[in-house]
């Protein structure tokens, strides 16, 4: 391959060592590019090991088998390029906003009254400039993913890496979010690698999507690309006709997954 | 219910209690007074001699050291106790080495090293501090490890993800972390300072709140004894109210300031 890719999964294979010495193979095989600047978001049913992948990617998880690079260098420990946001609250609850953008600077080093200054500047621009002073537990659930999209985004990482961001937020604040991630990444295009179980979102923010099956040994079996037009707008691009079509092919091979996974789940429920 | 009514209830049970103390143990009933005055004196002698104490000035060289015990043993045990939790939360070795002593020595009633203590260290306060030091010591390290223990694994892969090193993530994530747990822990261990001075005081010393209620008690002043509870209550509270002031500004970043109470 001659192309530059950001991120790249190569037979990447991720078990867990249960507690009575069996193991547990969450992805197998799973075969995955990047390229820079490009969206690509990863849609599976609950429990496909899709923040697993995701896991893998940012270094937090060692794969069982296999390679991966990042800008074409194997990656070994953290992966310093990428910026990861989280589906779980991750701010630091005892600082204020602003502290917690401006952390991500601070810890390289920056002297603290620009950090504080660019803190403030990228507060502004996730809509947040009036709420500085606020502690996390003041903010509502949709500004503190603001704050941790700057948070993230203030360090300019090369890679974005996001694990279901909006997930716990109600329908019009996830749209609303979506639009702000648009409108950001647009100005830098960084390479993105999103995740979620949302297929509407998926189509509606990439420029590819990837389809994992019901695990376990989940592998990747589906890539569609979206040709979509870009600027776009979320509420708007849900009234495409091209947008239909393709959530109407991609959904045809998902819900076979979906129904497999649920199957798998209450399974599981009733043998306990 | 508001703010006046429930001062104004308050301040009811107290009067309503003080009256009753009043009336049985100076009004006979029946023929038969119910509170005998050699074991429960009564309202009116007690508040005499309590003003006695302060009148003369007596009573603040006694509050003094017993504050300057109490003082010393808080911030020795909490430094101490802090200390040691942290490093064992993050050494599970070590704490696991150590596991068997530190549940021993919890196990034990302080009270029976405070002849040991006097031993050692004399009549004076340091064997008072020591005292109260083991007291707090344990209370604040279970506590500090707890909070290290128990630091968010998001919030911890978060400060991995944004570049600390080993010693950011104790500085801005297990620290803080630990101390909130110490705080929220604020209220038990400046009681327990308060303890161990005056139960060291109790058992030999020569000043100091818990001497002078031994000293009442020696010669049978009940009223004294009584006097002395008081003041110390009434001491105890003001610290708290302190507590609750510091405790109000060290977390403000809490969704609800909660002590354990």
């Amino acid at each position: 391959m001659t192309t530059p890719t950001a991120v790249a999964l190569e037979d990447t294979t991720v078990a867990f060592r249960l507690g009575d010495d069996r193991v547990y193979t969450a992805v197998e095989k799973a075969r995955l590019t990047v390229a820079p600047g490009e969206f690509v978001a990863i849609v599976g049913p609950t429990g496909c090991g899709k923040s697993t992948l995701l896991n893998v990617a940012a270094g937090l998880l060692k794969p069982a088998a296999g390679n991966v690079t990042v800008f074409d260098r194997p990656l070994t420990g953290l992966n310093r390029d990428a910026g990861y946001l989280f589906q779980a609250d991750a701010l630091f609850p005892w600082k204020t906003a602003i502290d917690n953008v401006a952390i991500g600077l601070e810890i390289k080093g920056t002297p603290r009254t620009e950090a504080l200054a660019r803190a403030q500047t990228w507060l502004t621009s996730v809509g947040l400039g009036a709420f500085a002073g606020r502690y996390p537990h003041m903010l509502s659930g949709g500004q503190r993913k603001r704050v941790a999209l700057a948070q993230v985004l203030i360090r300019d990482p090369k890679i974005l890496l996001m694990d279901e961001p909006f997930g716990p937020l109600d329908a019009q604040t996830r749209q609303v979010m979506g639009n702000l991630l648009l409108d950001l990444w647009n100005a830098d295009r960084k390479a993105v690698l999103f995740v979620t179980h949302d297929l509407e979102e998926a189509i509606a923010l990439a420029d590819r999507v990837v389809i994992m099956s019901a695990g376990p040994s989940s592998r990747i079996i589906g890539d569609w690309r979206v040709t979509l037009p870009r600027p776009r707008d979320i509420f708007e691009v849900r009234l495409d006709k091209e947008f239909h079509a393709l959530h109407r092919e991609i959904w045809g091979v998902l819900k076979d997954e979906v129904m497999k996974g649920y199957a798998q789940s209450t399974q599981a429920a009733e043998a306990v | 219910m508001s703010r006046v009514t429930l001062l104004s209830l308050q301040v009811l049970v107290a009067v309503v209690g003080i009256v009753l103390w009043q009336v049985l143990s100076t009004v006979p009933v029946f023929g038969k007074i119910l509170l005998p005055p050699f074991f429960f004196s009564n309202p009116a002698d007690v508040f005499s001699q309590i003003v006695k104490w302060f009148s003369t000035g007596v009573i603040w060289k006694h509050l003094g050291i017993t504050l300057v015990e109490s003082v010393l043993a808080f911030v020795i045990g909490s430094v101490g106790g802090a200390l040691v939790g942290f490093w064992f939360a993050r050494q599970p070795r070590v704490a696991a080495v150590f596991d068997p002593y530190i549940k021993m020595v919890n196990a034990l009633p302080r009270v029976v090293l405070a002849p040991i203590f006097a031993l050692w260290l004399g009549l004076g306060i340091w064997s008072k501090v020591a005292l109260g030091v083991t007291l707090v010591f344990f209370i604040v390290f279970f506590n500090v490890y707890q909070g290290v223990k128990e630091v968010s694994r998001t919030v911890l892969d978060n400060g991995r993800m944004l570049g600390m090193s080993e010693g950011q993530l104790t500085r801005h994530v297990y620290f803080p972390s630990a101390l909130s747990w110490m705080f929220s822990s604020l209220h038990t261990s400046v009681g327990f300072a308060v303890v161990g001075a005056v139960v060291g005081e109790y058992l030999g010393s020569a000043a100091g709140l818990g001497y002078l209620i031994q000293q009442a008690e020696g010669i049978f002043d009940v009223a004294g004894v009584f006097a002395g509870m008081f003041v110390l209550s009434a001491f105890v509270i003001l610290i708290d109210f302190g507590v609750t002031l510091v405790e109000r500004r060290l977390l403000v970043w809490r969704p609800t300031v909660e002590g354990p109470r």
